[in-house]
């Protein structure tokens, strides 16, 4: 989309030695402790459950086309919502940027050679792993009808369904994130470079040490909770059953306890990767550093907090609704200071279209939108009217989908040359991008409406006057997989056949940049020395972004 | 997986590939062990604010609950339990000495102590059962048949001397103490449990004499995660069995 | 059956507007940011794109900008804040002269019953220009009563009842959801909600075919199940006196004091140990099992007549059930120090 260009640089060449041809062999693999390539470990398992929960998210669409549900009878539709819900929460978003972009990026970043502790960094994929056979097993032996949230006593004394194996499952999955977290920590303070201050460190190192604060503190209580419930329901005790005097809205504070937070693991590294994005693709020094760091620690901090804002129609008492809605609106703040900041970032700067920047302003769009809607959810009065309803639905869908899933893509791109020491293809990618989009907001612009219309949520079926809304939310959901497809398509055919992209294909600031792609298995040939701020674009030597044709 | 040395410093055999130095390896393990304990104690944390509340709405149930386990060998188990962070101080201190002789002594000494206090519990639940105690279906404490043992009812209407039938209400309710009791003595039995597979792994370690006074931070975090352990049972202790059990 | 494609639901009660209002309002907040920003990012995006032979300017930051888009929001959001609570507030008090009924929520149907005894199952008659308040109960798994043309809506909990109250505006038929997952049929636990003017209401409730009022179903249940022998109004029975129990503060054995209200009287008749009234032995037998949830609307419909019907002073009573008259107001006032959870109702007056 670019006429410019600058003079082509010299013909580039993959490094001879680097961590994906250090060695061969499936062994090396699954006994690899480099981070890089758990990263990509994690990256194939991901994409899997992505890929089913796509799969699951498709069929419900297909089903609401018509108001009776065009597909499947009412328990195989709750399955089926149920097993989107749990695959993308537990086994796509929460190790989705964390695991592998982050496993991958964050030692590079720091300028060490691996994590701090890479065989329990290895242990985490494994425990992941045990924690998706669950998953799988699960799916394969009927599925579970419970919904993501797993509230009781539905859960504990009544449906009956595979609840148990799921909940094992998740809580195996927990532990996983909470061994990935455990690990940045360790490395952020331990590991950094010399010359790398806290005041120096990219964004997406804050933001993934704010997120992973949270997988430590707030996984294991999810943890406890699912295991309670297994326990309750295996042994038909009462903990959070009201026949033998447990009390149902415990579960609830509990589970929120954690999957508030959680909410927060998934969106703060999307945010560091669009500070990552913006600055390079805008060649300028993020604005307000400090603030943008900051938010993303006190987005962490409030977090803990809000957990009952769930619950304002659960029956909790006026006034402890009152303190949860006023919380829920302070952590609003940081997020919006954010927004501003990205913003105020392409000011005066020297901004190109690549692929990430273009997902990047997607995100920025959607993730405004998904934010500012979480304001009408916050508000007392009005949450009463929109809980529960699709207007939640497409407020956490701008949130995860517009706002995770497309940090996701961005990060993937903008970091896949040096992943794979390979471009992928702009053109496609661009096309992608828009697709993805279109199609998402197509998707779920109209399920506010219905949402305010009083449509509620997890229904098979309907009244006729919601049809149309629906249609148009089943044709965007098509237009989306499309989106998500493509990329599938074109980045495994980049692997091969794409353009060999050098150390810096961006020309962009940061440790990572400045070893070859792919990076060989110890990441620097020499202990890199920081001297400067982050994002210390704009010095005479540097060039501009390259064009690619 | 070989890997390419490219730093030349001389190596101490433990000092792993991404660290530069034995002083980081240590501080770095040491900040992970930390982190660790700290999403430990979220998790007993959940569970004790579960208790907590439960507590405060059966009130009565709980400390009729707690009548019927035997304060003795909880008391047993919490000296027995003392006695082994003791053991596993001395370990400690062993490794940080380089004395493998010792090591060995006192790593098996902690062993030792933990199934002790695993046997304890053992003897603990099976005395559960046998007064049928087990939260479930088979559940009862006003003294069904075969369950003369466990008759809650009567007791609490000796103690308070309140009427039998409002004693059945209260010793039906005690079976969501008895969720917790299990819950709780569990998930710290089932942490021992772990702790002793530890154990054999730093005692065939010590045996092969691994540590040295420069690498003996797998015997430290051992005896940290050893401390915590013992530490939850100190809150365990009162908690369940002797709070409110004089009113 | 033509294609309709509604934007905007109906209003059909008196809180609806004020829902409303908030609503577009925050429209309005969310539109106008977004438009901002991204008006912003494209403004930006062509101004500043990138041109051979101009640099980026690289800028730091602004404390001052800083502060403004803290403080800004914050502000904002501070004023949505109190506007929601505001809002929240009115729904959470059901006013005093408020039509009474009562709901069960069960897998996978509405039961709903009113005082004169009239049954209806999935589908609720109201009369329009009055507040109605539903107490509602779930015997089996939460569910969630909603109407969205009356912006509606809260939790069905087992073993606890919670209120909703509406006053309706417009007469027509309208959507009650359980919006709560519930199990398999969750969108079949759907029903109607029907306004009527009130004197057309007044023949609907005439003609219902009810076997006798809640209360009076209640007091049968209540003698049938034979709790007349101890809860007898002479000074020498077993249990406390039920007159005018209803909504009254009630000191306990352990010297706490709480108000008699439904949630009470469900507690003490499947958990009689739970609460003893001071003065009294807990002898009373549970009825967890025996009592189901619609008896023990009607049991409470009863005890809740005792108290409108008698119309006797409470002071000078024989047992200690009651607190004398003279003392509910500090009491009441006491509570209201120590912001106990429970709103006090106010006592029924001679």
């Amino acid at each position: 989309m670019s006429t410019v260009t600058i003079p082509t640089q010299p013909q580039l060449e993959m490094p001879k030695k680097h961590y994906l041809n250090d060695n061969y062999g499936i062994r090396s693999w699954l006994l690899t402790k480099d981070h890089k390539r758990i990263a990509v470990l994690y990256l194939i398992t991901i994409t899997f459950f992505f890929l089913i929960g796509g799969v699951f998210a498709a069929l419900i669409r297909l089903h609401l086309l018509v108001p009776e549900g065009a597909l499947f009878q009412a328990d195989v539709y709750n399955k089926l919502f149920s097993l989107h819900g749990v695959n993308m929460v537990f086994f796509f978003l929460v190790p989705s940027i964390p695991a592998t972009l982050g496993n991958f990026l964050v030692p590079l970043m720091v300028g060490a050679k691996d994590l701090a502790l890479p065989k329990i960094n290895l242990a985490s994929w494994y425990i992941f792993i045990i924690g998706a056979c669950f998953s799988v097993a699960t799916m394969v032996l009927g599925g579970v009808d419970t919904g993501w949230t797993f509230y009781t006593p539905l859960s504990s004394g009544y449906l009956k369904t595979h609840v148990v194996t799921m909940a094992v499952g998740i809580i195996i999955a927990g532990f996983a994130s909470i061994f990935t977290g455990l690990n940045f920590i360790v490395t952020v303070h331990r590991m950094r470079a010399p010359g790398l201050t806290w005041g120096r460190l990219p964004l997406f190192i804050w933001s993934n040490y704010a997120t992973s604060l949270i997988m430590v503190l707030a996984t294991p209580v999810l943890a406890i909770t699912l295991i309670l419930l297994a326990v309750e329901r295996g042994f038909h005790i009462g903990i959070f059953d009201p026949k033998l005097g447990g009390d149902p809205v415990l579960f609830q504070h509990m589970f929120w306890f954690y999957s508030h937070p959680a909410v927060y693991i998934m969106i703060l590294p999307g945010m560091g990767v669009i500070s990552e994005i913006v600055t390079c693709f805008s060649r300028k020094r993020v604005f307000g550093y400090s603030f943008v760091a900051f938010s993303s620690i006190a987005i962490a901090v409030f977090g803990f907090l809000v957990w009952a804002h769930h619950m304002f129609v659960a029956g909790i008492s006026t006034y402890s609704a009152l303190v949860f809605s006023l919380m829920s609106f302070a952590v609003a703040i940081p997020s919006a200071v954010k927004v501003f900041n990205w913003t105020a970032t392409m000011y005066k700067g020297s901004v190109s279209f690549h692929t990430p920047m273009l997902y990047a302003i997607g995100f920025i769009g959607l993730f405004t939108i998904g934010g500012l809607t979480g304001l009408f959810l916050a508000a007392l009065g009005l949450d009463i009217h929109v809980h529960d309803t699709y207007f939640v639905i497409a407020h956490f869908h701008y949130v995860m989908v517009g706002g995770m899933v497309m940090a996701y893509l961005g990060g993937l791109h903008f970091w896949w040359p040096k992943l794979t020491g390979r471009m992928y293809p702009e053109g496609w990618a661009k096309l992608a991008a828009l697709i993805t989009f279109i199609g998402f907001n197509l998707t779920f612009f109209p399920q506010f409406i219905l949402g305010y219309l009083g449509m509620p949520r997890r229904y098979a079926a309907y009244p006729p006057e919601f049809q149309v809304l629906n249609v148009l939310s089943t044709a965007g959901a098509s237009i989306l997989a499309v989106g998500f497809i493509l990329p599938l398509i074109y980045l495994l055919w980049s692997m091969r056949y794409g353009e060999v992209a050098g150390p810096n294909p961006w020309q962009a600031k940061g440790l990572e940049w400045e070893t070859s792609s792919p990076p060989p298995t110890h990441n620097f040939e020499h202990t890199p020395v920081v001297t400067e701020d982050p994002y210390h674009y704009g010095e005479e030597q540097d060039g501009e972004v390259p064009v690619v044709p | 997986m070989s890997h390419s040395q490219t730093t030349t410093t001389e190596h101490h055999p433990a000092l792993a590939h991404q660290f530069d130095s034995m002083e980081q390896q240590r501080e770095a393990s040491n900040f992970g062990m930390w982190c660790f304990l700290l999403t430990e104690i979220m998790m007993f944390g959940g569970l004790f604010t579960a208790y907590l509340i439960y507590r405060l709405k059966y009130y009565e149930a709980f400390v009729a609950g707690s009548w019927s386990i035997q304060v003795s060998w909880g008391f047993a188990n919490t000296l027995v339990l003392i006695a082994s962070s003791l053991t596993m101080a001395m370990a400690v201190w062993s490794a940080q000495r380089g004395i493998r002789r010792f090591q060995i002594l006192f790593i098996a000494l902690t062993m030792l102590l933990g199934s002790a206090f695993l046997g304890v519990k053992a003897k603990e639940y099976y005395d559960k059962y046998e007064e049928c105690h087990i939260p479930g279906a088979s559940f009862n404490a006003e003294g069904g048949l075969g369950c003369e043992t466990g008759n809650i009812a009567q007791e609490v209407a000796n103690r308070e001397k309140i009427p039998l039938e409002a004693a059945r209400q209260i010793a039906r309710q005690t079976q969501i103490f008895f969720s917790f009791y299990f819950a709780m003595t569990g998930l710290h039995a089932l942490h021992m449990i772990l702790g002793m597979g530890l154990m054999t792994w730093l005692l065939l370690k010590a045996n092969r004499g691994d540590f040295s006074p420069e690498y003996y931070s797998p015997v430290e975090y051992g005896g940290l995660y050893w401390h915590f352990v013992d530490i939850v049972w100190i809150y365990l202790f009162p908690l369940l069995y002797l709070i409110s059990r004089h009113r | 059956m033509q294609p309709k494609l509604p934007l905007f639901p109906e209003q059909a009660s008196t809180v609806a507007g004020q829902v409303d209002a908030l609503y577009l309002f925050l429209v309005l907040i969310t539109t106008f940011f977004s438009l901002l920003i991204a008006l912003l990012i494209l403004f930006f995006a062509i101004k500043y794109k990138q041109t051979p032979g101009r640099k980026a300017e690289q800028i730091h930051g602004s404390t001052l900008l800083e502060i403004i888009w803290t403080v800004i929001p914050l502000g904002i959001s501070m004023f949505i804040f109190a506007w929601a609570a505001i809002i929240f507030f009115h729904q959470r008090r059901p006013p005093t002269n408020a039509l009474e009924l009562y709901g069960v929520g069960k897998q996978w149907m509405w039961k709903f019953e009113y005082s004169g005894g009239q049954r209806e199952i999935n589908s609720l008659h109201v009369p329009m220009g009055r507040p109605v308040k539903i107490s509602m109960i779930s015997q089996d798994v939460i569910h969630s009563f909603f109407v969205p043309a009356f912006r509606v809506k809260y939790d069905v909990l087992p073993n606890r009842y919670n209120t909703v109250w509406f006053e309706a505006t417009q007469p027509g038929t309208y959507h009650l959801f359980c919006s709560q997952y519930c199990g398999t049929k969750h969108s079949a636990m759907i029903g109607e909600v029907v306004v009527m003017k009130p004197e057309d209401f007044e023949a609907w409730l005439g003609s219902g075919k009810a076997e006798g009022s809640m209360a009076a179903n209640g007091e049968k249940y209540f003698q049938d199940l034979g709790c007349i022998t101890c809860h007898r109004p002479d000074s020498g029975a077993r249990g406390p006196n039920l007159q005018g129990l209803y909504g009254r503060p009630v000191r306990l054995s352990d010297g706490r004091t709480i108000i008699a209200d439904d949630n009470y009287i469900r507690e003490s008749v499947l958990d009689p140990a739970a609460k003893i009234v001071s003065g009294f032995q807990p002898i009373m037998p549970t009825f967890k099992g025996i009592v189901n949830e619609d008896g023990m609307l009607q049991l409470i419909a009863y005890i809740k007549s005792l108290g409108e019907q008698s119309g006797e002073p409470l002071n000078n009573r024989t047992s200690p059930t009651m607190l004398r008259d003279t003392e509910v107001p500090n009491i009441q006032q006491e509570m209201k120090n120590q912001g106990g959870t429970t709103q006090p109702q106010p006592g029924k007056k001679p």
